[in-house]
């Protein structure tokens, strides 16, 4: 037989082991069913298929693209090869401008239109979201 | 002139860092006892050098001396004084110098304030500090020098970001870094006290207050950045799983959970190497956040500096001390000294390590869906976010056996203790907790899962923490603090259950129906101001009752052209009504965000008041 102190440490380590693999197993479960993909316009007309998920797409606010009604706001997200219409019921950040960049979420209802529920302009005015600089440096 | 003394005072003080390296490594190995003035007036010499640089630097912003880039980069004349000097920390460079400025204040402090410990311990505190601090020295002068010269020099500067022209944001650094590099103080010291062999009761009184001083830094510190997200950045929440948010929250965990485990060490002189594995950890995570942050790695509303080199030199330096540490570690932990500890048990230890157990996985939950992303991109190339749900699927679960066990933990003995004392009183304070959320989930229709057991459990820790004030059992201070939490943990829960939010477009003159409400764009005029232009809207918002008017800003700033807009807000005890409006374009429509926060005020009051129970600690000695 071992020892006491040995068995109650081989428990301790046990129960550590057994605690993290449960934490391990819950947090990629909830990775898995809450993670938000990025895309430019031009990846998205390549989809094969179109997910139901949530999505976020990046690029510049076309110029003079923004219309506003009472409720909704419609605009163009370009990379400049290709283009996708959102339109958007909610608030908008305060760098959200025609000519900037972007970054809409939102769900997609075919491949050149998104039905955004939440915008993200980044609080600079140089700023470009890493995503939309890459997009755009990748396709210019 | 400025960038001279300021340069100089750092090379002084990089060079007094390797003279106490080498002298104290020189004087423990010749077990010297009477070099403790030599080590002294080095460090007097550093702190102070550090000291003049760190006032060069806020002379240079103060004078506007725009032939100091810094200055150039991130200050203007027309800048109001309080921000010029604020502004000096506002950015990379003065940040990082501030943070040195810390880590050397700290190191004096604690050698002064350990005259009654033994000189090796202090003296191995001091080599393993006087490592960072080198490699801060480094990092500053070598990649982000402040005082670097500019030529020709120009008139005007370009400014500081007027989002961050805030009285909330002109302290949050200081109070933040203090926080984190107090943890620089818990890692050295914890260190020297494995090679001491003096992991015992006596360390761990002393540790306790750097432990609860950085504890409240850092409480108040992520408070200030928390309030200010919510008016400026018209965020309207007190918490959002933001990137930089997440950063400063990791080491949180890991200080609370450490300020829990070190009493147990003060109390019983068990569980010495988990509380060495948490002093490594809490380091690690402030000083890993601080790469995260400054790297621009994250992707997160902040922006701060965006040069890899810079990142890449924190990692390193950080990879390196945590291997150190690790093999430190593993070296002196035979050394200490081992007791039993009997798992399971029924007992104040036990209910600690369960404690320690929830914030790890708080820690590990925060902690992946922060880093994640990067990883993914890094490997994959495929670009993720991850937002609230992520944090609130696996955090809220966990809530209510946490509380349970907060509401039980406290009243339990040392060593050993039963179950069978649970009196008449716990339970029927506990069914009252069911009833009542009960009745409020009944009363307003709320559906989600797990409103019930949440505030079930919310409301029992509220009515323990109440009556626990009434017993001997433990310290003030911690009866604060956990009464503090309760009531932290009931103001989030009727927020976040009882907020309302409406959106629209709307032109001036326009009304719109919102439950009860009718919000009504008044008008809108224009200000000119000192440094900025402000369109200052009017609502107001009328139910039955009453009616409240709101007066939103935007505001357009010259220098640099930023348009920022300043949220209204009107706080009751009860309630907020929080209102903010943004232009689209020019063809007379505005976004307008209107929200009713309830109990919004509970949030950031009760926050206070556990940082202030841990003020409370010093009060009393021997707690």
């Amino acid at each position: 037989m071992y020892g006491k102190k040995v068995k109650l440490r081989a428990f301790f380590i046990l129960l550590i082991f057994l605690s993290a693999a449960l934490t391990i197993f819950l947090i990629i479960k909830a990775l898995e069913e809450n993670v938000v993909y990025f895309k430019s316009p031009t990846e998205i007309k390549n989809l094969s298929e179109l997910d139901s998920k949530k999505i976020r797409v990046g690029g510049m606010v076309k110029k003079s693209s923004i219309k506003t009604n009472d409720t909704e706001i419609n605009f163009v997200i370009t990379d400049f090869k290709n283009e996708l219409l959102v339109s958007f019921k909610g608030s908008v950040p305060n760098l959200f401008e025609e000519g900037k960049g972007v970054v809409a979420e939102g769900f997609l209802k075919d491949r050149s239109y998104l039905k955004a529920v939440k915008i993200l302009a980044k609080h600079d005015e140089n700023y470009m979201p890493p995503e939309v600089n890459e997009a755009l440096k990748g396709k210019k | 002139m400025l960038n001279q003394i300021g340069n100089y005072s750092l090379y002084i003080a990089l060079f007094s860092s390797f003279f106490l390296l080498f002298h104290s490594s020189y004087s423990i190995r010749n077990k010297s006892k009477s070099l403790d003035s030599k080590i002294f007036s080095a460090l007097s010499v550093q702190t102070l050098m550090v000291l003049i640089s760190f006032f060069s630097l806020i002379y240079a912003f103060v004078v506007s001396d725009f032939s100091n880039v810094t200055v150039y980069n991130n200050s203007h004349t027309t800048k109001p004084l309080f921000y010029k000097i604020s502004g000096s920390w506002g950015n990379h460079e003065g940040s990082l110098l501030l943070w040195l400025l810390v880590l050397t204040i700290f190191l004096f402090i604690f050698f002064i304030s350990t005259k009654n410990l033994s000189n090796k311990y202090r003296i191995i505190t001091v080599l393993f500090q006087e490592l960072i601090i080198i490699g801060f020295l480094l990092f500053i002068l070598f990649t982000s020098n402040p005082f670097l010269d500019l030529f020709p020099i120009p008139k005007e500067g370009t400014g500081l970001n007027p989002i961050l022209q805030d009285p909330a944001l002109a302290i949050h650094p200081p109070i933040l870094y203090i926080g984190y590099v107090g943890t620089s103080i818990i890692f050295s010291s914890s260190l020297a006290a494995l090679v001491c062999g003096m992991v015992n009761k006596i360390w761990a009184q002393h540790i306790k207050k750097w432990i609860i001083t950085s504890w409240i830094f850092l409480t108040i510190g992520i408070l200030l950045g928390s309030i200010w997200a919510y008016y400026e950045l018209g965020w309207g929440g007190f918490w959002f799983w933001d990137p930089v948010e997440n950063v400063s929250l990791m080491p949180w965990f890991c200080l609370t959970a450490l300020l829990h485990t070190i009493i147990v060490l003060e109390k019983r002189n068990i569980y010495q190497s988990w509380t060495i594995i948490l002093s490594i950890a809490t380091f690690s995570l402030s000083m890993g956040g601080t790469f995260l942050v400054r790297s621009g790695i994250l992707n997160s509303i902040h922006t701060f500096a965006n040069d890899p080199s810079r990142g890449i030199f924190i990692l390193c330096f950080l990879f390196l001390l945590v291997l150190l540490a690790i093999f430190i570690f593993f070296i002196f932990q035979k050394k200490l000294f081992k007791n039993l500890v009997k798992p399971l048990l029924v007992s104040k230890e036990t209910a600690i390590i369960v404690n320690n157990w929830f914030m790890m996985f708080f820690l590990s939950v925060v902690l992946i869906g922060t880093v994640y992303p990067i990883f993914l991109e890094v490997i994959s190339g495929s670009k993720i976010s991850i937002g609230p749900p992520f944090y609130q699927k696996l955090m809220i679960p966990f809530l209510v056996p946490f509380l349970l066990f907060m509401a039980i933990g406290p009243k339990l003995k040392w060593i050993k203790d039963n179950l069978s004392k649970i009196n008449l009183n716990q339970i029927i304070s506990f069914i009252l907790s069911i009833v009542i959320s009960y009745l409020i989930v009944k009363l307003f229709g709320i559906s989600y899962l797990f409103i019930v057991p949440l505030f079930a459990v919310g409301f029992f820790l509220l009515f323990s923490t109440i009556k626990d004030f009434f017993s001997k059992n433990s310290s003030l201070s911690q009866k604060i603090s956990h009464f503090a939490f309760s009531l932290f943990i009931l103001s989030i829960l009727f927020n976040g259950i009882f907020a309302k939010e409406f959106s629209s477009n709307m032109k001036v003159g326009d009304e719109r129906k919102f439950i009860n409400k009718v919000i009504k764009f008044e008008n809108l005029k224009i200000i000119e101001k000192d440094n900025y232009k402000s369109l200052m809207a009017s609502f107001k918002i009328s139910d039955e009752k009453r009616s409240i008017n709101l007066n939103p800003e935007v505001r357009v700033y010259n220098q640099p052209r930023t348009l920022t807009s300043e949220a209204a807000i009107n706080s009751t005890i009860y309630s907020d009504n929080f209102l903010v409006f943004n232009v689209i374009k020019d063809d007379g429509y505005y976004n307008v965000r209107y929200q009713y926060k309830p109990l919004m005020m509970w949030i950031w009051f009760s926050i206070i008041l556990l940082s202030v129970g841990g003020i409370l600690s010093y009060l009393k000695k021997n707690d």
